[in-house]
């Protein structure tokens, strides 16, 4: 029965803008201050104080809406939506009601069905609220530091069909934001939250079943989860002849189940209004064209240049795109070497490894570029690739000139390494026999021995050519 | 009665100038009279004796910064919802009984560069919601003209100060009339500037999109001189102009030979007592007799501004109230079972009874399915309402009219009657509603030998024009 159901989800993202102070007033928003350090009388909603709206948040929302294929509103204005809570010093929060900043957009996904657009119903910029930390011995406490860190809300049509484009949905749309440079999209530090909106209807209906909506999910990971669960619940209470209720729903971590939270009728009516304090927000398209030409290219553009350009394949070129900073400094090495696989396996199998949250690589990217080179020319091979970039990592510097100085270039003369060859079948008598009772171990270990005669400058291949030669003989 | 505080602001700066008396003599002066006085007219709510003597003491020593501005080292005082650093600022409400703001107003703060003394903080109706003073949680403040009857409000305090001379001048807030009616029935000049003019940073709101700080003074001078201080863009309010203010006293004394002054018949209907008409008519006559020329103008748009008026007002308040909510600072109440209680029992206890009339108003305008008939209704009338007045201005270069329907009236003879009572803003609120400026200057007297108000209203920024139609009505037959 299953089967004769779909499902149908709009997605809530809200992003945590990176600009260097808050939405309305001069505090700083870095993370993981102390509690009720950066605040002032505005972020904390004293009486008389008035909200100065960040140019930077505007320019960013412009961002984000450009980057998704939003229409930009030449005229937008800012509402109170007004509630009480603890966390929100105001008792409202300062939003976007009828006339957001951008809206109309899309995105494009790819998942085993194929590539699919996903529409951007709107974005909108609005501020954080504060937060409450519980504590049984002082009771609830309020830390102000998050109130004001500018966010926008994108919003998606009800276009996505199963929880595998969801994440799509969200893989690429933190991507093109990382890429705008917006937003670090940390999830743990909240900086990159998800709402799912889902009902469920039989095939072929037209009509939208009753949705529920399941907030701040923190990880695209139980974003799935939750689709799953929800999406076979709604269909059991209407395999059960009942209805669908509209209501809030909390998605546990713990046991991958939601839980209604409060129903349509007790939802609050935020009386929603221009903010009298605020001036609407006006761009011409010369401001917005500016924003433009700050944007860089977007993931996708990328890709293709990378499969196309550079050859790469493109699981190698998502592993690089994965990271805007990976991104930026591959481009910067391929600038100088024409070994652009060599470039995107070295970065993939060493450097990426090398890195633990954040990408950092102390290699300057021309150094770099002169090492993949080394090794595309086959100058030196790969374990001397390897132990050349843990001392460059340790203290940067051109590799051609230590190579050249230490004598490290690897051994292609065939006469050469065909005696080591020699000595080591002579030298290892018992090997050499255990490798023709079928032990392979014992082949491995003598291209180790004739790798050690050389200093392990022999290049791998030849020698491992040659060694099969003369044993098979 | 102290001399010292019979005189102008003008004639202070001048003999503090030539030392004829001290800052210090100055404002012990009006200590001795607000100590004299305001056990009965009840216009202050905080003194700070000592702080102004200290402020008073660095003028004389030359410690001041701004002792060249012709308002250092003389005494005033600041309506209770201007927050003041380390002074109490309480909106006359036991919501803020004991708050005490970590900042100055920016309105304060240009006075206090400019070397001004701080004498203390004004009553007012409880947030400024109110047309008698009243509405104050503490206590009720009594016209000093006659203390049987109400001084006006909401800045009743700040008015009553100046009449009782407990202050050389104050500054009051303007929402819907609340500088120019209680000016008017005190007798004294009050000033309601374009909006935006003035910065409304530390001003606690009532309705943002209306509410705007001006001085109230002995004189249509003085008022300029201070106006002159408290004037200027402020990058703390988005809502603040950015523009090159004149200098009002400038052309003060050029007269008003040639002008066209409009008459607005909507402002002089049935609801304007006789006896306010009648002077206010006689004060248009002597206009003419300046050289002066009367113009009909009609603005039939005013029927409804004051219906616009307590929507918007009080749909804006309701919000901006709604951080009073007993968590952070100002009053909680004792005993709570949970959060929810906790927000209403708080602000069910803190705010009075008018306060939370407008509170339950403003938040019926703004709900879900009435936003349309009442709030978005009340938007498209301020658009009218402006329109009427551009079009007003087309015609004459200020409009004369009424403050206030009747004189001041006895204490507790309205408080019963809310709907009476909002009537009285009838002449004043449109004002407000399209964002001009006002000044309020006593025109004759009328019944019981009270002082009755007429105001000049002008165009956007047109201050200077109406303190010259001002000054030119004061002094005229000197």
């Amino acid at each position: 029965m299953i089967k004769d159901y779909e499902m149908v989800i709009g997605l809530e993202v809200h992003v945590e803008l990176k600009t260097e102070t808050k939405i309305f007033c001069s505090c700083s928003t870095a993370y993981g201050a102390a509690p009720n350090t950066h605040v002032c009388p505005v972020c904390m909603g004293l009486p008389g104080v008035l909200p100065v709206l960040n140019g930077k948040v505007v320019e960013y929302a412009v961002k984000a809406g450009l980057a998704t294929n939003c229409k930009i509103a030449n005229y937008s204005k800012q509402d109170r939506k007004n509630y009480f809570y603890p966390d929100l010093p105001k008792a409202y929060q300062i939003s976007q009601y009828d006339i957001p900043l951008c809206k109309d957009g899309y995105i494009t996904i790819k998942t085993s069905e194929g590539t699919k657009n996903i529409g951007i119903t709107r974005i909108h910029i609005e501020e954080d609220a504060g937060k409450l930390i519980h504590d049984f011995r002082y009771g609830t406490m309020i830390d102000c530091n998050r109130c004001g860190i500018p966010l926008i809300e994108i919003v998606s049509e009800p276009d996505i069909r199963s929880s595998e484009e969801a994440n799509a949905y969200l893989e690429k749309l933190r991507s093109i934001i990382l890429y705008t440079g917006i937003s670090d999209c940390k999830n743990n530090e909240g900086a990159f939250r998800c709402d799912v909106n889902l009902s469920v209807r039989k095939k072929g209906q037209e009509k939208f079943g009753t949705r529920t909506e399941m907030k701040n999910i923190n990880s695209f990971h139980y974003v799935v989860q939750a689709i799953e669960y929800e999406y076979r619940r709604q269909i059991d209470v209407l395999e059960a002849g009942e209805e669908v209720v509209q209501e809030t729903r909390k998605f546990d971590q713990d046991s991958g189940k939601t839980y209604a939270m409060r129903t349509k009728e007790n939802a609050n009516d935020y009386r929603y209004f221009p903010d009298p304090d605020l001036p609407p927000i006006e761009l011409t398209p010369e401001d917005i064209e500016k924003i433009k030409s700050e944007i860089g290219e977007m993931p996708d553009a990328k890709k293709l240049k990378f499969t196309t350009t550079f050859g790469l394949s493109e699981s190698d070129s998502d592993m690089i795109l994965s990271d805007p900073n990976i991104a930026k400094y591959f481009e910067e090495v391929v600038k100088n070497t024409s070994y652009f696989k060599i470039a995107a396996n070295v970065l993939i199998a060493d450097v990426m490894r090398m890195n633990k949250d954040e990408f950092v690589c102390p290699v300057a990217p021309e150094n770099m570029a002169k090492l993949v080179t080394l090794f595309g020319e086959q100058v030196i091979n790969s374990s001397t690739v390897k132990k050349l970039l843990k001392r460059m990592w340790e203290e940067d510097f051109d590799p051609a000139l230590v190579v050249e100085k230490e004598g490290l270039a690897q051994i292609n003369d065939r006469e050469i390494l065909s005696a080591v060859v020699e000595d080591v079948l002579k030298a290892n008598e018992k090997l050499v026999n255990d490798y023709h009772r079928g032990k392979e171990k014992a082949f491995e270990a003598l291209i180790g021995n004739a790798m050690g005669r050389t200093g392990g400058k022999a290049n791998p291949v030849i020698i491992t050519e040659i060694l099969k030669d003369k044993i098979n003989q | 009665m102290s001399e010292l505080t019979e005189k102008t602001v003008y004639e202070h700066a001048e003999a503090l100038r030539k030392k004829e008396y001290s800052s210090v003599q100055l404002t012990q002066a009006y200590l001795d009279q607000i100590e004299a006085e305001d056990k009965t007219v009840g216009a202050y709510l905080t003194v700070t004796a000592e702080k102004a003597l200290e402020s008073a003491k660095a003028f004389d020593e030359g410690k001041y910064s701004g002792s060249d501005s012709p308002l250092a080292g003389i005494p005033c005082g600041i309506k209770d919802n201007m927050c003041t650093k380390g002074i109490k600022t309480t909106c006359a409400s036991k919501m803020l009984g004991n708050y005490v703001p970590p900042y100055s107003a920016y309105a304060v703060e240009k006075l206090e560069k400019a070397g001004a003394v701080i004498l203390g903080k004004m009553n007012m109706d409880e947030f400024a919601m109110g047309s008698t003073t009243e509405n104050s949680a503490f206590k009720i403040c009594r016209n000093p003209l006659d203390i049987n009857r109400v001084p006006g409000g909401s800045s009743g305090g700040s008015a009553a100060a100046v009449a009782a001379k407990e202050a050389a001048y104050t500054l009051g807030s303007d929402t819907g009339g609340s500088i120019r009616q209680p000016a008017s029935f005190c007798g004294v000049v009050g000033m309601k500037p374009t909006y935006g003019s003035v910065s409304r940073y530390g001003l606690i709101a009532f309705a943002s999109s209306l509410d705007q700080i001006g001085p109230l003074s002995r004189t249509v001078l003085d008022n300029a001189l201070i106006l002159n201080v408290i004037v200027g863009h402020d990058k703390k309010d988005a809502t603040s102009i950015m523009r090159d203010y004149p200098d009002f006293t400038v052309d003060i004394k050029k007269g008003v030979k040639g002008m066209k002054i409009g008459i607005p018949k909507q402002f002089f209907g049935d609801g304007i007592a006789d006896d306010v008409k009648k002077a206010v008519l006689d004060a248009a006559d002597t206009y003419c007799k300046l050289g002066s020329e009367l113009v009909d103008v009609s603005m039939p748009s005013l029927d409804y501004a004051l219906a616009a008026y307590y929507v918007i007002s009080s749909a804006e308040a309701s919000s901006n109230l709604a951080r009073f909510d007993g968590i952070r600072y100002g009053y909680r109440c004792d005993e709570y079972e949970n959060i929810d209680e906790l927000y209403k029992k708080s602000r069910s206890e803190g705010f009075g009874a008018e306060v939370k009339r407008r509170i339950m108003l403003g938040t019926f305008a703004l709900s879900s399915g009435y936003y349309d008939a009442y709030y978005k209704k009340a938007l498209q009338v301020r658009s009218l309402v402006r329109k009427d007045f551009d079009d007003a201005f087309e015609k004459c270069d200020f409009i004369i009219s009424p403050v206030a329907p009747t004189v001041a009236y006895k204490i507790g003879e309205k408080s019963g009657d809310s709907l009476q009572m909002y009537m009285g803003d009838i002449c004043s609120v449109p004002i407000n509603i399209a964002g001009v400026p006002a000044l309020s200057l006593p025109c004759g007297t009328g019944e019981g030998g009270m002082p009755v108000g007429m105001q000049l209203i002008g165009p956007e920024f047109s201050e200077g024009l109406l303190y010259r139609a001002g000054f030119a009505f004061e002094n005229a037959g000197k």
